[in-house]
This record gives C-alpha cells, sequence and structure tokens, in this order.
C-alpha cells in the first residue's frame, strides 16, 4: 500500500550523546546507558521531565548476560516511570531505534523521546562470539557449530565471486574508515593502516582477515527526538528526519542471493520514497552505511543505490567515499574505526549525521554544508536493512 | 481517541499445556493464517507492517526476530520485534498507524513455555546480575514479597486472592481453548503447597502453549474491511522501578500510569463506571487484586470485598478475567496480554459463546510483563 | 560536539584490571536448556535425514522447490504443495575456509562451511553444511559435491546425520 505521505508530523533530532567505545569498560550496562542519556539531554538542555517516553535498543541479550535486558538498563535510560519500548532487529537495532523514536513522535502522543543504545558486550565470556552461535537455526544450523564469521566469509565471497573483486578491493574500505576513526574521540580503533595491514593480518574465516573485521565492543548511545513545535522551542538547529525505512528478509538465508542486499535496498526505496527522494545519488550528501566488516560498506553502498551493483570498490577506489570526496561514506570511521557496540554502533550513525548537518562535527566535518545525510544498518542473518534519512 | 483505529482481524492457535505436534513457526503460521481470514486480508498484498514480541531466552535464539517473517507472511516487508509484553506489541503497531505512515499493520505473540526445559532459571537471568542474582532466591520469592507487603497496607487477605483463583479456572470451563479450566474449591487452593509464603502453588498461573495475531487498521481501512470493526480508544504503557530495592511493594504504579494514560486518551473519567468488563493480569492470585485497585476499577483496600461481593463475576456488575485470566487459559509468556485482548475483543464482537457478556460496550486489557518487571500496558476497547 | 564535551565517559580496562582483580566483578553460569518441538515439517525432515534422504518441498503457484522443508510457502503465504525427495549431491554457491571454532580458538585443521545448492531445488536454494576430503585450496564456487553420510546405525534424525559433503 502506498504511504499516507500527507499530513506526517515532522520530527526532529535535538540532542545526541555517547561513550567512549571501548573493549571493556569499567561501567556496567546502566551506568553506559546512564551517561549517555545525559549527556544528550544536556546537549540540548532538557530534562528527563521532559521526556514524554523512551526508545531502547540493545542486541542479544545474551551479551550482556541479562534476560529481558531492556527491562535492566531501563532505569539507566531515563525510562523509571515512563513508557518505555524496547524493539530490535538484529545488528539493525541502532538505526531502527529512531525508527521506533519517530513513530512515537509521529503519532502525535509524544513532543520529546529519548532513544538510548547500549551494548556491553565484554560481560560474555570467554568471548562475545561465543554468544551468536544461538542466532543460527536450532535444528538445521547450530548442531553444526558454526561461528558468525561463517556466514560473513560466505557472503563476501559471494559477492567478490559475483563481480570479480579481489581482497585488495575492499581492504581499502578498513583503512579509509580507521583513518576517519583518527579524529573521533569515542574511538576504540582508529589508526593509519595501509592496504597491505589488511591483506597481512590473520586470516579468521577466508576470505575475512582480522582487520577485515570491526571489534566488540562496550557502549552506549543516546539522541533525543522532538516534534515540530517542540523543536523549535527547543534549538535553533533541528535536524529533521526526513524519512525512515526498513525491511526483513526471509530466515532462509541459504534460499537466497547472497551477492546483493536486497532487504536493504527495499528499505532504502520505502525511506526515499518517504523523503521524496528521486535520484538519490544526487540528493544523499553524506552516507554512514553499517560497516561492521570492510565489504558490508560496499555491499550496502550499492543496496542504498548509492553505487551501482558491483561498483562501489571502484568509486572507493577513486576517492567518491573519502571525507572530502563526491560523496563521503562514514565520515565517523565506523564500526571499523570507532568501534562495535551493536546497536549502539548504529544510533553513533545516527549522531554522526547529527553533528555533520549542524556543522559540529569538528575534525570529522564534511565540508560543502551538506544538507541531507543517510544512515544505514543491517542485521540478523544477512537479512534486515534499516534507514534513517536526516536534513536540515 | 475517537476512532482511529480499529482490531479489523483476530486468530488463534492452543491454548494447552504442551503443542508438540507444531513447531513454533507452524504455531504462528496457524494463527495468522486465521488472523488474515477473519480480516480478509491477504498479508502479502494488503500489511504494510508487522510487529512480534518476545524475548530471546524464552525462545532459546538470539536475536529471534529473524525467525518471524517467513510464517506471518511478512517477507521482505517492514517487520520488527518488540520485547515486551503483547500489548506493548500490539502498540508499536499502533503508533505506525497513528503516524499516518501505515494502514494495515499485523501483530503477533506466542509461548512455546513447554520448550523451555529451565523456565525459573531462565526467569533468574532477568535479575540484576549484581545485587540480586547472586542470592540465589527462587524468582517467585518476589511474589511472595509483593503478596506480603500488599495484603498488609491494603488489608486484602489470601482468602480472597485465593477466590481469585477459583473464579478463573471456573471461568475457564466456559472457554473450550482455555488450557486449565477445573472446579476446584477456596481449601483446595488454601491447602496447596506454600511455594514463597504467602504465595502457594495453585495462585500462580501455570504456563500454555499458544499464539495469539491481530490485525490493526486506520479508521477508513477498518471501516472498508468489516462492519464490526473494534476501535482501539486509548493505549497506555509505562515502567515502574526495576530495581528491586526501590520498588513500590505494595502498589502497582506502573498499572496506574499505563492505565491513567490509556484512560485519558479515551476520556475515560470513571474507570468503574465506563469499563464494562476487564481481563487484566493475573500471572498471580494477588495481582488482580493488586491491578484492580491500580487499575482504578476499585479503591485501594476495596478489590477483596469486590470478589467476596462476586462483582467480578461473570454476572457480577464489573466481571473480570471472564476468559479464565492466565490462571485459567494459562500463562502465555509475551502473549499473555494479546490473550487479554482477544477475550476483550470476542466479547464487543458477541462472539464469546458461553461466556458471553450481556450489553458490553468498552473493555479494558491489562498485562503486566512479568516477573521479575515492573512494567505493563493497558489498551482501552470499544464497539 | 567537540564544542560540548571534552573527555567522553567510558573507563576502559585491560584484561590484568579483570585478573588481578583490581576491579570487581560477579560471574554467572547460566543455566537455559530448551527441547524445540520440531513440529510437522522439520519433523520429517530429520526423520528422512535418520533414513539417508534429503527431502524438499513444492509450492505449484510459484514453482519454487525448497529445502529445507517448511509446511508454507514464505513468498506466496500458502500452504507448500508436495514433498518430493532430492538427490544428495549439489553445487558449491559459496565457501570460506575458517581458522576459528564457534567460541574463537584457533583450530589447527581448518574448517570449510559452504552452502550447496542442492540438485532438483530452484536456483539458488541450498543448505548451509561442510565440506571433507578435500584440499582447502582446490575448493571452488560452482564445485559439484555429493553428501557423505554416518552409518545407517549411527544416524540419530540429525542433520549432523550428514558428515559432510565431498567434491565429486
Ligand atoms: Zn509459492
Amino acid at each position: 500500500m502506498a504511504f499516507r505521505r500527507t499530513g506526517l508530523r515532522r520530527v526532529a533530532v535535538v540532542g545526541a550523546g555517547m561513550t567512549k567505545f571501548v573493549r571493556r569498560a569499567q561501567e556496567t550496562a546502566q551506568e553506559l546507558a546512564f551517561h549517555a542519556s545525559r549527556l544528550a539531554l544536556d546537549s540540548c538542555g532538557l530534562r528527563i521531565q521532559d521526556i514524554g517516553a523512551v526508545c531502547l535498543g540493545t542486541a542479544p541479550d545474551a551479551f550482556d548476560g541479562v534476560h529481558m535486558n531492556g527491562e535492566y538498563l531501563s532505569d539507566g535510560a531515563g525510562a523509571y516511570g515512563k513508557p518505555f519500548m524496547r524493539a530490535y532487529v538484529g545488528g539493525g537495532t541502532g538505526v531502527f531505534s529512531v525508527i521506533q523514536g519517530w513513530y512515537h513522535v509521529a503519532s502525535g502522543l509524544f513532543d520529546a523521546v529519548l532513544v538510548v543504545c547500549e551494548e556491553k558486550m565484554s560481560s560474555c565470556l570467554p568471548h562475545p562470539q561465543a554468544a551468536f552461535l544461538t542466532i543460527f537455526d536450532h535444528t538445521t544450523e547450530r548442531p553444526l557449530k558454526p561461528n558468525l564469521l561463517w556466514i560473513f566469509a560466505l557472503e563476501m565471497n559471494r559477492y567478490m565471486q559475483k563481480y570479480g573483486l579481489s581482497k585488495k578491493d575492499i581492504a581499502r574500505v578498513a583503512v579509509k574508515n580507521k583513518r576517519n576513526a583518527m579524529d573521533h574521540p569515542a574511538a576504540q580503533l582508529a589508526a593509519e593502516i595501509t592496504v597491505e595491514d589488511v591483506l597481512n593480518s590473520e586470516v579468521l574465516a577466508w576470505p575475512v582477515q582480522r582487520l577485515d573485521v570491526s571489534p566488540t565492543s562496550d557502549g552506549a548511545v543516546a539522541v533525543i527526538l522532538a516534534s515540530e513545535d517542540a523543536a523549535k522551542r527547543i534549538t535553533d538547529k533541528p535536524v529533521w528526519i526526513k524519512s525512515v525505512g526498513w525491511c526483513l528478509d526471509s530466515a532462509y538465508w541459504t534460499n537466497r542471493d547472497l551477492s546483493y542486499p536486497e532487504y536493504v535496498e527495499r528499505a532504502a526505496r520505502m525511506a526515499y520514497e518517504m523523503a521524496g527522494i528521486k535520484e538519490p545519488r544526487k540528493e544523499i550528501h553524506i552516507v554512514e552505511p553499517y560497516d561492521p566488516f570492510d565489504y558490508k560498506e560496499l555491499h550496502h553502498l550499492e543496496g542504498l543505490l548509492l553505487a551501482p551493483k558491483g561498483e562501489a570498490p571502484r568509486l572507493l577506489a577513486e576517492g567518491v567515499f573519502d571525507r572530502d570526496g563526491d560523496l563521503p561514506a562514514t565520515p565517523s570511521g565506523g564500526l571499523l574505526g570507532v568501534g562495535n557496540p551493536i546497536a549502539a554502533a548504529g544510533l553513533m550513525k545516527v549522531a554522526e549525521l547529527f553533528w555533520q548537518l549542524r556543522g559540529e562535527a569538528g575534525k570529522r566535518q564534511v565540508p560543502g554544508n551538506p544538507r541531507t545525510g543517510l544512515a544505514q544498518a543491517w542485521g540478523d542473518l544477512m537479512q534486515v536493512g534499516t534507514v534513517a534519512i536526516l536534513g536540515v | 481517541m475517537q476512532k482511529q483505529m480499529a482490531i479489523v482481524g483476530v486468530g488463534y492457535s492452543g491454548f494447552s499445556s504442551i503443542s508438540p505436534g507444531l513447531s513454533y513457526k507452524e504455531l504462528m503460521y496457524e494463527a495468522a493464517v486465521r488472523a488474515y481470514q477473519d480480516a480478509g486480508i491477504d498479508p502479502r498484498q494488503d500489511a504494510d507492517g508487522f510487529v512480534t514480541v518476545a524475548e530471546d531466552f524464552h525462545e532459546g535464539t538470539s536475536i529471534f526476530d529473524e525467525y518471524v517473517p517467513d510464517q506471518l507472511g511478512a517477507v521482505m516487508r517492514p517487520v520488527h520485534t518488540v520485547t515486551g509484553d503483547g500489548i506493548h506489541g500490539l502498540i508499536a503497531g499502533a503508533l505506525k498507524i497513528l503516524s499516518g505512515a501505515m494502514n494495515i499493520v499485523v501483530v503477533e505473540g506466542h509461548s512455546k513455555a513447554s520448550n523451555i526445559l529451565t523456565l525459573s532459571q531462565v526467569t533468574a537471568y532477568a535479575l540484576d546480575p549484581i545485587y540480586n542474582r547472586p542470592l540465589g532466591l527462587n524468582p517467585y520469592s518476589i511474589a511472595g514479597l509483593e503478596m506480603q507487603r500488599f495484603l498488609h497496607q491494603t488489608k486484602n487477605t489470601v482468602e480472597q486472592c485465593a477466590r481469585v483463583v477459583v473464579k478463573n479456572r471456573r471461568n475457564a470451563l466456559n472457554h473450550p481453548s482455555a488450557g486449565h479450566g477445573s472446579d476446584i474449591s477456596l481449601e483446595d487452593v488454601l491447602a496447596s503447597e506454600r511455594v514463597a509464603s504467602p504465595l502457594r502453588k495453585l495462585d500462580i498461573a501455570p504456563h500454555s502453549d499458544g499464539c495469539v495475531v491481530f490485525v490493526l487498521a486506520s479508521a477508513d481501512a477498518a471501516r472498508d474491511l468489516t462492519p464490526q470493526p473494534i476501535w482501539i480508544r486509548g493505549m497506555g504503557w509505562s515502567n515502574g522501578s526495576y530495581s528491586l530495592e526501590q520498588r513500590n511493594w505494595a502498589h502497582a504504579d506502573y498499572a496506574r500510569q499505563a492505565a491513567q494514560m490509556a484512560y485519558h486518551q479515551a476520556g475515560v473519567e470513571k474507570p468503574h463506571d465506563e469499563i464494562d468488563f476487564a481481563e487484566i493480569d493475573d500471572t498471580f492470585s494477588y495481582k488482580e487484586l493488586q491491578h484492580m485497585e491500580a487499575l482504578e476499577l476499585c479503591g485501594e483496600g476495596e478489590a477483596g470485598r469486590m470478589i467476596d461481593e462476586g462483582a467480578t463475576q461473570p454476572g457480577g456488575s464489573l466481571p473480570i478475567n471472564v476468559s479464565g485470566g492466565s490462571l485459567g487459559v494459562g500463562n502465555l509468556l509475551e502473549a499473555s496480554g494479546l490473550q487479554r485482548v482477544l477475550e476483550v475483543v470476542l466479547q464487543l464482537r458477541g462472539q464469546a459463546s458461553a461466556r458471553q457478556l450481556k450489553n458490553v460496550e468498552t473493555g479494558l486489557a491489562f498485562a503486566w510483563r512479568g516477573l521479575p518487571t515492573a512494567s505493563g500496558a493497558a489498551l482501552v476497547l470499544s464497539r | 560536539m567537540a564544542k560540548i564535551v571534552r573527555e567522553l565517559p567510558g573507563l576502559a580496562l585491560t584484561p590484568e584490571d579483570i585478573s588481578q582483580r583490581k576491579v570487581l566483578s560477579t560471574s554467572w553460569v547460566p543455566k537455559a536448556e530448551y527441547a524445540w518441538d520440531a513440529g510437522i515439517a522439520m519433523g520429517r525432515y530429520l526423520e528422512e535425514l535418520r533414513n539417508g534422504r534429503l527431502m524438499g518441498v513444492r509450492h505449484r503457484r510459484c514453482g519454487r522447490t525448497v529445502i529445507p522443508p517448511r509446511i508454507f510457502c514464505e513468498q506466496c503465504f500458502a500452504p507448500m504443495d508436495e514433498w518430493g525427495e532430492l538427490p544428495d549431491t549439489g553445487t558449491v554457491n559459496t565457501f570460506s575456509i575458517c581458522y576459528v571454532s564457534w567460541d574463537v580458538k584457533r583450530l589447527e585443521v581448518p574448517e570449510i562451511p559452504a552452502v550447496i545448492e542442492i540438485d532438483g531445488t530452484s536456483p539458488r536454494v541450498g543448505i548451509l553444511h561442510k565440506l571433507g576430503e578435500v584440499d582447502p585450496q582446490q575448493v571452488k564456487v560452482g564445485m559439484p559435491v555429493k553428501a557423505v553420510w554416518k552409518p545407517a546405525e549411527e544416524r540419530n534424525g540429525a542433520i549432523t546425520d550428514i558428515l559432510y559433503f565431498q567434491p565429486i
């Protein structure tokens, strides 16, 4: 059915805050959520009493080691005595939380909503990756003892095969993002590395090598959404959420074309339609695609219709996605450079757009006064795309 | 809210102690097919979005939302999961319609409680890992603490709590899908095994498997689809304190806040007079009484008297849990709230067969998320 | 952001902080056990695996034949029409050479997970399994493979009744 575009209530991002992303934080999950929430409130001069509802994002409970983890985090996220909702779509949760918040405000029920994403992966022993065993089908896949890296390696290999790509073509993403992160005060893995460093790093699950992969992290991010009237009262520089979109593909991931993220395209088309965007390549000035692995950024740029199929690596090599390029991609440093506390990492991308579009990104600032940006996350069994388009 | 959105389709599967014949996907498929048939929609063509409710540790699968699209007709569509009660999920769906961005939204919740072999250990895993878990207490002890304080402060009695069990289990005998209907006596309840005093075994709702699916629609779509839309007039949800150290043990503040929000939207000023019947959380017997007071269906300390007088019986002035509630139908984990909404819809449609109430216009459904939470959600529905 | 906050919160710990108990932690081993009902489609699939056979299901309306089986066609949202035995051969759609176990321990001998398109199904329809009896460097996308089964008396109705797939 067509979207009833007319009359949608306008929603803006008016504040944002985040903690550092670190391998292991001393703070508890609740404390991380509190710090990010507090910073977001302070950034726009609001008090918790001004917040009508709280939306929370956190990926599997298995990381934090708490069943009903949303309830556990509710106190730290400022939800005491408030309407509180935790929604999730795996790795796509960070951007989805903003989508969820958008519906809260757009419904007309709330004027200001706090969106908080937190992940404390270090609680999970012996290694956070072990928690991923339980994302696989309990009957047909888990008995094979699959590693999370398998599915990415399988997808990456298929992508490389389909378009005849080399590891070198893809490694440039890791180089770019880790370099961009040098300018991010929260970054966990900022570094000046070379393509050769990536190609010489430890092979984990060929074609995936150590430096192709984002780290496991602890961290939290929060943003504040407001209705049009409230936003104008709160700040001179609201950043409008122009549209949202998301899509979930079949769980039968071995029955799909792994070389192209069709679900990301569907999510993007939903968002483009809602925002009235006809030519994304021209109308999007800055993009934060989800980059837990280097090839994923390229995959997603193609799915978002910001690069022709199989050609994102060429555009990357030409410098199009550099911070001062034609279409800056992941100027924050992304998951590869800043870190990957899963849901928080997705929300970090929205926060980055907020700062970039307000011209407050400091050394990371993209030149040329970008007016429209797109943040995207992805997750589950290579299955979900979540998209938010922001603009000033 | 004035008739902005409605429930236009319901489907369910269950509710019984075990369901070995169907996988969770097949259970969901069965309920979804029925809901779409009831609403007269094809989910592949007509549904704009889908919401499911699930907790990873109840499913035994991390990021369980992966496994929901196929059996709901939601492949390649906007679908997400809420970790909340089914009413939280229903509200998440309703927000999408209220925003004006969607016309038809599907909401699903299910329970395969029988597949969880270590349910009480899983529940304990929801406790604060630093302050509470190391004490090694059975989570039912939290209910014992709360029941004790609630009874002490409100002067309601354990006998009155037991009467709730007798009522709801008997009500379930008139519900062909209820898993735990029985004709038990007050003495049976009061003589049942102590679990966490004053809580006894029969004060606790047993678990059931099942699935409930709803189709929600905007006002225009609803009028096109059905002559009998059930309007969502108000919805509210709220969290009390997760921390056991700071909790309000006597009163369900989350329920009061959720209800006030829903009543305000619905324009309900005197709940006792304006709500014709209610399906409210009775995961434990005392919870029905505690929630009645928090939901302002009676004053503080009056819930016990109401059950003594039979006011909450199916023939009384304010029937509560005519379906049998969780005590009679079974605790359906995240789907519990949806079962309560289902009963309200069936009653308002006049489809509740042997347990049909007469002349009901407006009903209330209220869900609590269960141990160890202080989180709840309320829905006011009208014909 | 730089204007508002100079130093962000978040105290990074080293492994020694934990091992030497400089900062304290509590630990807990979750006891979460399940017995998932296999149901109709998966129940039959597992039963036939025990018999040494791979089964698929077919939907006439869209013409798709898929594995693993399901009672509904997720594309059309309608019941599947028929069951059929599939050959235990297929083609490698994609593969990886994996040097770490599921809990991130380094493996002496790498594992080779692969998506294997099963012969007789619709295009791109496969299952996740492993390859064996092959030099990892010789594995290619498009390579034909065949299932190597456990001996009949050791099969118990699980995906592991197939040990691995081997190049033909
Ligand atoms: Zn079909």
